[in-house]
């Protein structure tokens, strides 16, 4: 058995593409090495700021023998026929073995193949796997024009052994050899390495780790107990520890103070600041949660004077740093955010969609509509709705886009808006993915569900549907954010009125009568309850007749895929929730999923499973039926024409049955129309029990297949059973 | 090992070091451009096999950033170190390292990183790959490997270096404030500078009078496709054309009067400028032309 090593050598590898290049160099090899036979016991990758590593333990010393048979032409084949089989088969015809098939005899070439030394066979696909890797972007450099390869940066050399021997072969005008470098700045001269242990002692002792993970835990080890001994905790930052662990071999870890004169600027301002433009943690008060007056600095050095120099460096620009974005808070503040909203002319949203300031429009006003039929603060909604998106034209939010809403609340507190409008401002972005959590404030969630119809009806209306693994608009996460909000807060809203007020809005002549008055409803501020009753009216008409919608239909199908993958996780079947949608005409997010909860239990107890069993051989029979007589047997059943007890039984418990199913439904008890449901259980075991459907008679027949429809339709008023798998 | 004290100390100290390492010491071209890169000796000379070694301190006038000698560190008008060399020594990044010790930075006393930083000038239809090398957490240079330029691949590959003479020398005189920074024992930065910074960003925002750039520009794009067109091969007279259209661009993006949709086509015109005039440079006996025989 022999060990592997193998390490590649360049200038320094974007930290964001360590991780994956590693993967994909041990993929390539490990794939190489399979396809000739060569197997392992054991791999460790390890990437950093200049190396990629790859170790493989186990190794056979050569791959194994093979022999392979190949069959040829027939003895009697014309000699130039056989003789160009034993060209391509490598073989004397005295090699050949003669076999016999019945039909007449043929040659055979056995050809054995020795094993190669792994060794020899490294050597030849290792190049191919590196001329292969597949980098983000990649490079060509003046070294290795001879073979027209390309790397992340330009190679400097490439480490490899087998069992401490070099395995020979060169890439990009570089031979294979067992020397690296250290620490750029901390270590003199090659180092020679033998094999993995070594090189990972060796390396260490040139100041560089060479696993990222370790990297990992001894800055969060450093970090938190630095930050400790000032009485302070480090504010946890995963993406940020995987970047930093990127671009130190060496991490060390220093503390900064951040100058008093930028404490009063909002937090979240100094965090981005220092984590985009510097890479800095940030530490908290573990007593009240403030940001404290430090960062975390990882260098990627050891200097005499304990880091002084570095961290008084490190704090000199982070002061010119904090200056502009203090500079940029104090500026913004001086225009109110009701002041910025004509700004939003400027901004585009969406080439085909518009600008921005007709989408802080239509959000303002399908926000006061959700809040009418939700009986909530009309008021409110609208001065979210219109002002959610003004801080986008501050300069906070230019230089971070990511603090959008966030600064827009502290500018609407510092105007005076109500607290209620300012953290709907804040949180109507919400939920930002699935961890995130949803706004339950009633003004924050009537504004964030405005914004998420809004731009998933008006996006969609202009062809931004979502496809395969495209979806630029991220529609996708609107629609779960929609679905998240009305059914974590259990929201009763029938989701078409909405979506029909964005479309009323997204028509140019409509909208601008709306607007109209919701500008002179501003300027004179008189209440503006009228116009969203007037919107919730057009909506409502709309509504009614929403087959004729082609965007409003495909919306609604579209929150009826993304229902099932949002409940997928929680167990519930994804054709119970077809085989509720499908019967049409229920856009509350809550009420179909309370129906579908309510079937998915009853299909669990013994008399779910026994109906569903009478349902699929109904609905068999009277499809094969219906196809042979050419009708349908939906017509009502006749009462004379029951001749059996079953039958009878079956007809009378229906009828009832029906009744009490179709009460239960109109006042949402879903159970109680299960448990009526249930009741019909006995009597379709009984019918299938004693009662031949085809009957001789015709009549009797008839009025039977016409008894099982009725069956079928009663069903149907629950859920489209033959939706139903199982 | 001694701090290059002044501003002018840390240009020559620089100039001192490439010409040792074999660079050619230029000086800044004689056109208003937004970078070194734009000088002919970087654009034009990183384009065909053969080799070129330069560095020059070049003027760079960026009219958008103007702040009229308010702001500690944005100027409308500043120095570039520009350092080219084709093809890109094997060994570039000691180099640059060895130019760092040499203006009185200590590798071993700072923290320096190499941070991806790729480099794309849509203007001249040129991209590297790269970084922004960090001092302490302070960019003090860019260091972009060429591959392409005028959209033609670069055969052998040049590195460029770009110092911001002015970032660098405040971090070396430990100056908050750009126009504090000795120029050299007597004067400062600002009794150089201050007043044009003022003067400039008027013009650049209130005064360039936006007809006569839209004029300059048209007349420039004209003149350079005519040097350039047919069996014309006026390389270097073109490219001076392209560049008086990229500032009359960019002075116009100042004013304010480019709306987002025509910037995009108007970087489009002065990159096809460049791309021809790259394309016209190869064709002449520098950028290695060889008549084909027969």
């Amino acid at each position: 058995m022999a060990d592997l090593l193998l390490e590649l050598f360049s200038e320094e590898i974007p930290a964001r593409m360590q991780a994956q290049a590693a993967k994909e160099l041990e993929r390539l090899v490990v794939g190489a090495m399979s396809d000739r036979g060569l197997m392992f016991e054991g791999a460790t990758t390890f990437a950093g700021p200049r190396r990629l590593m790859l170790a493989l333990i186990g190794l056979p010393s050569k791959q194994p023998d093979v022999s392979e048979e190949k069959k040829g032409p027939r003895t009697n084949a014309p000699v130039k026929a056989i003789d160009g089989f034993l060209r391509s088969a490598g073989v004397t015809l005295e090699q050949c073995e003669k076999r016999d098939d019945g039909k007449g005899e043929f040659y055979v070439a056995v050809v054995h193949r020795k094993g190669r030394a792994t060794a020899e066979v490294l050597a030849e696909i290792l190049p191919d796997c590196f001329a292969k890797l597949p980098w983000p972007k990649s490079m060509r450099w003046p070294q290795a024009t001879n073979a027209p390869v390309r790397w992340v940066r330009p190679l400097h050399s490439i480490l490899c052994t087998l069992d401490g021997d070099v395995v020979p072969f060169t890439f990009a005008g570089l031979a294979s050899g067992r020397t690296t470098l250290g620490h750029r700045f901390l270590s003199k001269g090659a180092i020679e390495v033998r094999r993995f242990d070594d090189y990972v002692k060796k390396l260490r002792d040139a100041y560089v780790i060479v696993d990222a993970e370790e990297r990992k835990e001894i800055i969060l080890h450093e970090v938190r107990n630095k930050a400790f001994a000032l009485g302070l905790e480090l504010i946890e930052d995963a993406g940020l520890l995987d970047e930093v662990a990127g671009l130190a071999e060496w991490p060390v870890v220093l503390i900064g103070r951040i100058e008093d004169q930028f404490m009063d600027v909002p937090a979240e301002i100094l965090q981005t600041s220092m984590r985009t433009h510097q890479k800095y943690f940030a530490l908290r008060d573990p007593k009240t949660a403030a940001l404290a007056g430090r960062f975390a600095v990882v260098s990627n050095m050891v200097t005499q004077d304990g880091g002084k120099t570095i961290v008084g460096g490190n704090e000199r620009v982070l002061r010119a740093r904090l200056s502009d974005a203090k500079f940029f808070w104090d500026q913004d503040r001086k225009t109110p955010l009701a002041h910025r909203v004509p700004a939003l002319a400027d901004i585009v949203f969406h080439a085909k969609a518009g600008i921005m300031l007709e989408r802080a429009h239509r959000v303002a006003l399908v926000a006061m509509v959700i809040a009418d039929v939700l009986k909530s603060d009309i008021e409110m909604a609208k001065r979210a709705g219109l002002l959610a998106k003004a801080d986008l034209t501050s300069g906070v939010v230019g230089e971070f886009p990511e603090l959008q809403g966030i600064m827009g609340r502290y500018y609407a507190l510092h105007d005076a808006e109500s607290p209620e409008v300012a953290d709907a401002i804040r949180d109507h972005y919400r939920p930002l993915g699935p961890g995130d959590q949803v706004p339950s404030a009633p003004v924050s969630m009537i504004v964030a569900l405005a914004d998420k119809l809004d731009s998933l009806v008006t996006l969609w209306h202009a062809g931004e549907k979502p496809t395969g693994s495209k979806d630029p608009f991220a529609l996708r996460r609107a629609a779960l954010g929609v679905i998240r909000i009305l059914l974590e807060n259990r929201i009763r809203l029938n989701l078409l009125l909405p979506i029909f007020a964005v479309l009323e809005l997204g028509d140019g002549q409509r909208e601008k009568r709306f607007v109209d008055r919701l500008d002179s409803a501003l300027s004179n501020k008189i209440l503006v309850k009228g116009i969203a009753d007037d919107l919730l009216r057009t909506a409502n008409t709309r509504t009614a007749s929403a087959g004729g919608n082609l965007t409003a239909a495909e919306v609604m199908e579209f929150f009826a895929d993304r229902l099932k993958v949002a409940l997928r996780e929680q167990g519930v079947r994804h054709d119970l929730i077809d085989a509720v949608f499908s019967l049409g005409g229920e856009d509350d997010l809550v009420r179909l999923v309370t129906r579908v909860t309510a079937l998915q239990q009853f299909l669990k107890t013994e008399d779910g499973t026994n109906l569903l069993a009478g349902y699929k051989r109904a609905a068999n029979i009277l499809r094969i039926e219906e196809k042979k007589d050419g009708r349908a047997y939906d017509g009502e059943p006749d009462p004379a024409l029951l001749s059996l007890p079953e039958e009878k039984t079956l007809f009378m418990d229906m009828a009832a049955g029906r009744e009490l199913i179709a009460a239960e439904l109109q006042r949402e008890r879903f159970a109680e129309a299960m448990t009526a449901m249930a009741k019909l259980r006995g009597p379709v075991d009984a019918f299938f029990d004693k009662v031949t459907v085809n009957a001789p008679e015709p009549a009797l027949r008839t009025n039977r297949l016409q008894l099982l429809a009725r069956l079928r339709e009663t069903l149907h008023t629950v859920a489209d059973f033959s939706k139903i798998e199982g | 090992m001694a701090k290059a004290k002044t501003f002018q100390d840390l240009i020559l100290t620089l100039q001192n070091f490439w010409a040792s390492k074999g660079c050619l010491i230029l000086q800044p071209y004689d056109d208003q451009m937004g970078a070194g890169t734009f000088h002919p000796a970087t654009t034009l000379r990183a384009l065909g096999p053969r080799p070129w070694r330069a560095a020059y301190v070049q003027p760079s006038r960026r009219p958008k950033d103007g702040r009229y000698g308010e702001n500690p560190n944005r100027l409308q008008h500043y120095y570039q170190f520009q350092v080219i060399m084709k093809p890109a020594p094997a060994d570039i990044q000691e180099l640059y390292l060895e130019s760092v010790r040499a203006i009185g930075l200590d590798p071993a006393l700072h923290d320096i990183r190499f941070v991806e930083d790729d480099w794309e000038s849509p203007t001249l239809g040129a991209w590297g790959l790269g970084w922004e090398v960090w001092c302490d957490g302070m960019e003090i240079s860019q260091f972009t490997y060429f591959q392409q330029v005028g959209g033609i691949d670069c055969d052998p590959v040049s590195a460029e270096i770009t110092y911001g003479l002015e970032r660098l020398a405040m971090y070396v005189q430990n100056v908050e404030f750009v126009y504090d920074l000795a120029f050299n024992e007597q004067f400062r930065y600002g009794e150089v500078f201050h007043q044009a910074e003022q003067e400039f960003s008027a013009y650049n925002f209130e005064m360039a009078d936006t007809d006569i750039l839209f004029r300059h520009f048209k007349d420039a794009e004209k003149q350079c496709q005519e040097l350039i067109s047919g069996n014309k091969k006026l390389a270097l007279p073109a490219y001076d054309q392209c560049i008086k259209a990229s500032h009359a661009f960019n002075l116009l993006d100042a004013r304010g009067v480019i709306s987002v949709t025509e910037r995009a086509a108007y970087i489009g015109r002065v990159r096809a400028l460049a791309k021809a005039c790259c394309e016209a440079w190869l064709a002449t006996p520098m950028g290695d032309y060889k008549p084909r025989l027969g």
